[in-house]
């Protein structure tokens, strides 16, 4: 009898709990998603889906409990969780002072680009900021700032993408360019997890979903 | 938004670099921030000349007293402007969480204090170049022991406060009252490096018959080496969650 091999995982979550002072974001998490499969991450505010990105992103550390992520154990082999990994937060990771092509030479030179202006050229008129290009982010919109956002997570080629609120702040061509971005990322095999209050838009982009309440899976 | 075509300019395979490749980015880019804003460079200019000038204001006109503690009022200066300077280089790291996107690149944490405290030291020390005719000016002070020697000094002394600067302003960055807390933290710690540097710098300006200059600055190198160890191999674990 032909035995299928079981599917890599993207992610591995077991028991994972977070406090931050009295308050459980997590309580006792577990949930596990196939590599290249795509989660639609459902909740009210405060019930801990920013949180649960953050720790998959190795950006924070859980109090209790562990995850692999591709493959890898977030606590002892981060770097290389990191190295394959983007996240797509409420913060832009931007330096306000530097201009928008700067922002993206800089992550491009750390993360060993041969030719890191032409990549940074091209990821700004992929984005539609190529105009922008030299204009400090200080005076982008918050549109435009999500748009660089969108940029740097780009320009890591990441197996494992994570956004948090990917459509917040875009008006509704930037919307339908980000639903293109997230189907392009997925037709190379990246797994996207996506948090979101529009959920109808989420469900058409992603294979399952996970509602979370405070801290906790439920059915949604 | 998306043009397609500029697809194909992006693909790239990215290398991990080695630490001091990513300390010498990040220290690039805290320079390229000041050069775009110049606010740190002219705001700790003009804090560290209003220092010396108020020093000198309130002690009045005895020249022999400006003259014997000019070595301590110059040192006061920079320390003072030094807490501005070590809060502003991580204001712009937690404005919009940048140094998370530091980390998540990822840049070992070790570069980032590397290139933040060298980036902080010539700032220091350019400072200190700018109070010196001041301090020769309004202090009637000559540099009896040589310019060589001054400069050695003062490099060993900037190196000296940006070095525990770096970690307790990593520390502080994150804190309600960050402002407080810098100095709060930072001072007590740099008293021996303080003293040493006023004594070693008062024995250049009014000269050193006894020969005594050497061992200050044998206690400057040996802070600068445990606290650039220390901060070598704290700063990971300052900066990670």
């Amino acid at each position: 009898m032909m035995q299928t091999e079981p599917k890599a995982l993207a992610l591995d979550i077991r028991d994972v709990s977070k406090r931050y002072g009295p308050r459980w974001a997590l309580a006792r998490l577990s949930y596990s998603l196939p590599l290249g499969t795509s989660l639609l991450l459902t909740g009210h505010n405060g019930s801990g889906k920013s949180t649960l990105l953050r720790i998959i992103a190795t950006s924070s550390s859980p109090t209790a409990g562990g995850l692999s992520v591709l493959g890898l154990d977030a606590r002892e082999q981060r770097e290389d969780v990191r190295r394959q990994t983007a996240l797509l937060s409420h913060s832009s990771f931007l330096y306000e002072d530097l201009t928008a092509e700067q922002n993206l030479l800089l992550l491009a030179r750390l993360l060993g680009a041969a030719h890191a202006r032409d990549i940074v050229s091209g990821l700004l008129t992929k984005v539609g900021l190529a105009t922008r290009a030299d204009h400090a982010v200080r005076t982008f919109s918050a549109g435009m700032r999500k748009r660089l956002a969108i940029a740097r997570v780009l320009l890591k080629q990441p197996r494992l993408v994570l956004l948090d609120e990917p459509f917040g702040e875009l008006d509704p061509a930037g919307i339908a360019a980000m639903e293109k971005i997230i189907g392009e990322m997925q037709d190379k095999g990246t797994t996207v997890i996506l948090a979101t209050h529009l959920i109808e838009q989420g469900r058409a982009l992603t294979q399952r979903r996970l509602h979370l309440r405070e801290g906790r899976a439920v059915a949604a | 938004m998306i043009d397609a075509s500029a697809e194909r300019g992006i693909a790239f395979r990215p290398q991990p670099i080695g630490l001091f490749h990513s300390a010498a980015i990040v220290f690039w880019k805290d320079l390229l921030i000041e050069w775009r804003t110049r606010a740190r460079l002219n705001a700790l200019i003009f804090f560290a000349v209003a220092t010396l000038l108020l020093f000198s204001f309130a002690l009045g006109p005895d020249t022999a007293l400006l003259r014997q503690n000019a070595a301590g009022y110059l040192w006061l200066g920079i320390l003072f402007a030094s807490v501005l300077s070590l809060g502003e280089s991580f204001r712009v790291e937690t404005e919009n969480s940048s140094m998370d996107g530091l980390k998540l690149a990822p840049v070992d944490a070790r570069a980032v204090f590397l290139g933040k405290a060298v980036g902080n030291g010539p700032m220091l020390f350019a400072l200190s170049f700018v109070l010196l005719p001041i301090l020769v000016a309004l202090y009637d002070v000559s540099i009896a022991g040589g310019l060589a020697a001054l400069v050695g000094v003062l490099a060993l002394g900037c190196a000296a406060i940006t070095a525990p600067g770096t970690i307790y302003a990593a520390i502080a960055s994150n804190a309600r009252a960050r402002d407080v807390l810098l100095p709060l933290l930072l001072f007590p710690l740099l008293v021996p490096a303080l003293l040493a540097s006023v004594k070693a710098s008062a024995l250049v300006l009014q000269g050193d018959p006894m020969h005594q200059l050497g061992s200050w600055l044998g206690l400057l190198a040996g802070f600068n080496l445990i606290y650039w160890g220390l901060g070598f191999t704290l700063f990971p674990r300052v900066v990670e969650d």
